[in-house]
């Protein structure tokens, strides 16, 4: 009787043990899923991005023979600089194109063939002719942006199977098309417009440029307002507060202001600083203060952190020696606790790159063609103009907000590893 | 061709001229170009008292070595000569910076009123005059064409213009004058015994206090101005009719004749529909970052660790529009077009493409804050366990994760006021729509949603629907402002057991 318990019990305990152990290897499994889950979406959500951002750093080109008729831009041989400046230089670029296809008859066909090239080509001839009236007579091989819809099909983003009533191009056009890149004179060219200007309703000639620069102004204000007031901030809490209610308050506040979303910062913007102190709208000073009100939080906690990680030992040792206590931090405690003083800032910075919502609300979610000169000119920083270019209906846009996203995920590649390599390097464990 | 080609896209998106969105919330907005100008005066004048400063600090520590004879008498000084030039500086920069901020506070209402009052008969109403000093600031700028303008404007605006010279001439000679007087003052009083260094030190230390009591004015300046307008719209809404109304079309016409002009700010819709896609971002997120920090903290060894743990998180530092561009052209297609392969309708800008997408973002939130508290759980807790036979698992389960509670709920509080307060993603892939539905398939819209659309669209001001985007900011503000005060009370709580 007991040694038949004995043996039950056994079997039980074996097979619970068994169990057990399964649902152990489950339970493992799960963690471990949900870590490659995670993973997987950070692979995923860069792969689709880089996929469809890539071909935007190549741009189609168009060469074409023009010839700057002298009866076209000034009849009258004056070279008048206002003659010069009003010509009709789109009528040489649709003389070139009727030039390369002279079978081309009828108002409807022609212009489908004209629509091949980028309006911007007229502006670069008036350019070219203001720098140097005497191209006038000449002949000359150019190369020209081609329109939006030429770029996409020669990067396969058009579907030429589509039925003709469907489809952004022709089938003349596509036929137009092939021949020129048939004899060469449409490629795909790096796309350095990308790079050099402003943004324009027009996707080929859309650039990032102007939303950079507007993105480093609006960063050097945050910087040069966030970092002293931040470890200013942080030096008194850290080393100065007395232990009363209202450095508790301060404490508290920061705390909660950490978390507080972001667009209602923008809302504070709004109220305060235009409406009631009235300043210009759009403009990236005023972006800098709400940014700083922003990171401030942030880099009041980690350079209290980095003030906390100095040893007390330091501060005694030069209080002993006779230092007052601005002398002890200025000179000991602060050089000390810098490297991971800058590297909260470098992230809080970080933060601010990538923040959108506040400043919508204060204007600067504006079409501006123009690079800001300024910091109170209308600007656009780069978040806001991947909002703007995701919004526009254009197939062209497309690849070039993901190409902005992927130029903005490199400068904060940037800065986080550079915050990485300054911790990595020079902070000190006591 | 700097600067792009010049191609003007017409009507701007926003709307307005050149894109400005067209908000103000009081009569008397200033203008663009005043600033422009002003501004640019304004940094000339900080140059101007840096120069002074550094005169005086120049001046003040020369002083106090000529005073003891040179560097050989240095001893006889209270304080090193540096902080003897520092006082001086300081006695010049500081007036002339408090002159200036108080200045340029008030020269424009002193302006605007002296124009006014110099003009004659004048328009009467208090947001016609308002309407009519706008009018001349923008021609005074130059920004509004002399046709555009009748006489009267041109009369005031050159008198504008005027006292706007005598204002800024004026600034700069009272700024010039006093800080030179107060910096040779300051030098005057230098002697052997000033204690110069401690003068400034505690000028240092209330300069310090004054960075750190930023934090405190910046929440007052939220609350103040968030609730001013919110009260001005509450003026016109009442309140019970914006938190318990179920619809919402913020439409107001143009015209008071036409339909629908009251427009109707019934806010519920909105609040269901945050609560929906934070509920659904909270399903992805809770679940996976609570697992992974299980794994990460438990299970995974150090290269593994150190090798996953920075590649979840940099799902934190991607930029939000980013999220938003990601759900509404890659997800909210993709769970469309499979959405009609097993015959669902599924809307474009659905809840659950918006809230999915969130919850991506919030995983390593999450994970990362429970990871903290996992690891925080002593090890004599665990090591009791596996004394009594239990598995790492049984051990987690009913071990470590009970005695991590508080603090694992205290972050996943904290992420749920993350992402009521989320704009950009749900600005781009949820819909504009005030719907109530418990459908996620369908499109919702949040309160940031249409605070945002309600403040980038173009209105006239002072309309309850800019308005009406600070009262929702308002609540925005304490609904989240409350989940953090309690989150970080159970979290602070939590930590305090196991120090």
């Amino acid at each position: 009787m007991n040694s038949r318990s004995a043996a039950d019990t056994r079997l039980l305990v074996e097979k619970s043990l068994r169990r057990r152990a399964w649902a152990e290897r489950r339970f493992r499994a799960y963690g471990l899923g949900a870590v490659l889950v995670g993973i997987l979406f950070v692979f995923f959500l860069f792969g689709s991005i880089i996929s469809k951002g890539y071909s935007a750093f190549l741009q189609a080109g168009v060469t074409l023979d023009i010839y700057f008729d002298p009866e076209i831009i000034d009849p009258a041989g004056t070279r008048q600089p206002e003659t010069l400046a009003t010509a009709n230089y789109t009528s040489l670029v649709r003389a070139a194109l009727r030039q390369q296809f002279p079978e081309v008859e009828g108002r409807p066909r022609t212009r489908a063939l004209y629509e091949l090239v980028s309006n911007s080509a007229s502006f670069e001839l008036q350019h070219l002719v203001e720098a140097d009236p005497a191209l006038i007579g000449k002949r000359q091989r150019m190369s020209f942006l081609a329109a939006a819809n030429v770029d996409q099909l020669l990067k396969g983003r058009i579907d030429r199977k589509r039925a003709e009533a469907t489809r952004v191009l022709s089938d003349d056009q596509i036929g137009w098309i092939d021949a020129l890149a048939a004899k060469d004179q449409l490629k795909l060219k790096f796309n350095k417009g990308f790079f050099v200007h402003g943004d324009s309703r027009e996707p080929e000639q859309a650039g990032v440029w102007g939303a950079v620069v507007g993105t480093l102004y609006t960063l050097a204000v945050t910087l040069l307002l966030s970092f002293p007031i931040g470890v200013a901030a942080a030096i008194y809490l850290e080393e100065f507060a007395p232990r009363n209610r209202w450095t508790d308050l301060i404490e508290v506040n920061i705390n909660n202001l950490a978390a507080v979303p972001s667009i209602v910062f923008g809302l504070l913007g709004l109220a305060m600083f235009l409406n009631f102190f009235g300043m210009p709208r759009s403009a990236p000073l005023v972006g800098g203060f709400v940014l700083t009100l922003l990171t401030l939080p942030t880099i009041i906690i980690a350079s209290r952190a980095a003030l906390k990680a100095v040893p007390p030992s330091i501060r005694e040792a030069a209080l002993g020696m006779g230092a007052s206590k601005l002398q002890m931090v200025g000179h000991h405690v602060l050089p000390l606790a810098m490297p991971g003083i800058l590297t909260g800032t470098i992230i809080g910075m970080a933060r601010a790159l990538g923040e959108t919502a506040p400043l919508l609300m204060i204007g600067m979610v504006a079409f501006i063609v123009d690079v800001p000169k300024s910091l109170v000119d209308p600007a656009t920083v780069l978040p806001v103009q991947i909002f703007l270019w995701a919004d526009s209906p254009e197939r062209a846009f497309l690849e070039r907000t993901s190409a902005a996203i992927i130029v903005l995920l490199g400068f904060l590649i940037l800065m986080n590893a550079t915050a990485v390599i300054l911790r990595n390097r020079y902070e000190r464990r006591w | 061709m700097a600067g792009g080609v010049p191609v003007p896209r017409g009507a701007a998106k926003t709307g307005g001229p050149a894109g400005y969105t067209r908000y103000s919330g009081g009569s008397n907005t200033p203008h663009l170009s005043k600033n422009i100008r002003m501004s640019m005066s304004t940094s000339a004048l900080l140059l101007l008292i840096a120069a002074m400063a550094a005169l005086g600090y120049w001046l003040g520590k020369y002083r106090s070595l000529a005073l003891v004879g040179g560097g050989r008498g240095i001893r006889q000084l209270h304080s090193l000569p540096s902080y003897y030039g520092l006082l001086t500086a300081l006695w010049c920069a500081l007036p002339c910076l408090a002159v200036l901020a108080i200045w340029l506070a008030c020269q424009d209402g002193l302006i605007s009123s002296l124009v006014t009052r110099d003009l004659g008969p004048a328009p009467s109403g208090a947001a016609n005059l308002g309407l009519f000093m706008n009018d001349v600031r923008n021609f005074a700028s130059g920004s509004v064409p002399a046709a555009g303008v009748g006489q009267q404007v041109q009369v005031a605006a050159a008198h504008y213009q005027r006292l706007r010279g005598i204002s800024s001439l004026a600034l700069t000679g009272i700024i010039l004058v006093m800080g030179l007087l107060a910096t040779f003052w300051a030098r005057s009083r230098i002697t052997p015994d000033l204690r110069a260094r401690n003068t400034v030190e505690a000028i240092g230390e209330k300069v310090l206090l004054a960075c750190s009591t930023l934090a405190v004015f910046v929440t007052l300046g939220i609350v103040l101005s968030v609730v001013y307008e919110s009260i001005l719209f509450f003026r016109s809404v009442p309140v019970h009719e914006f938190l318990l109304g179920l619809q919402w079309s913020p439409q107001t016409a143009m015209r008071a004749d036409q339909v629908g002009s009251s427009g109707s700010f019934g806010a519920v819709p909105l609040f269901l529909g945050t609560m929906m896609i934070s509920g659904i971002a909270m399903l992805i997120a809770v679940p996976v970052g609570l697992f992974s920090a299980v794994y990460l903290a438990e299970y995974a060894n150090r290269r593994f660790r150190s090798f996953a743990k920075p590649l979840l998180e940099i799902l934190a530092g991607i930029p939000t529009v980013v999220y938003g561009f990601f759900a509404a052209l890659t997800v909210g297609p993709a769970l469309r077009t499979f959405g009609e392969s097993i015959g669902l309708h599924v809307a474009s800008e659905s809840a659950l493409a918006a809230g999915l997408v969130m919850g991506i973002m919030i995983i390593p939130f999450v994970s990362s804050l429970a990871d903290d508290m996992i690891t925080a759980v002593p090890q004599s807790l665990r090591d009791g366990a596996y004394a009594l036979g239990a598995t790492r698992s049984e051990t987690i389960k009913q071990v470590v994760l009970r005695a991590a509670l508080p603090g694992i709920v205290g972050g996943v509080l904290l992420a749920v006021s993350r992402a009521i307060g989320e704009t950009m993603i749900v600005v781009m892939a949820a819909g504009l729509a005030a719907r109530m539905t418990a459908n996620p398939l369908e499109a919702v819209t949040t309160v940031t949603v249409q605070i945002v659309t309600l403040l980038t669209g173009d209105q006239e001001f002072d309309s309850p629907k800019t308005l009406a985007a600070f009262a929702l900011g308002l609540v925005l503000f304490l609904v989240t402002l409350g989940l953090n005060i309690f989150a970080l009370y159970i979290v602070r709580k939590y930590r305090e057991q196991y120090e």
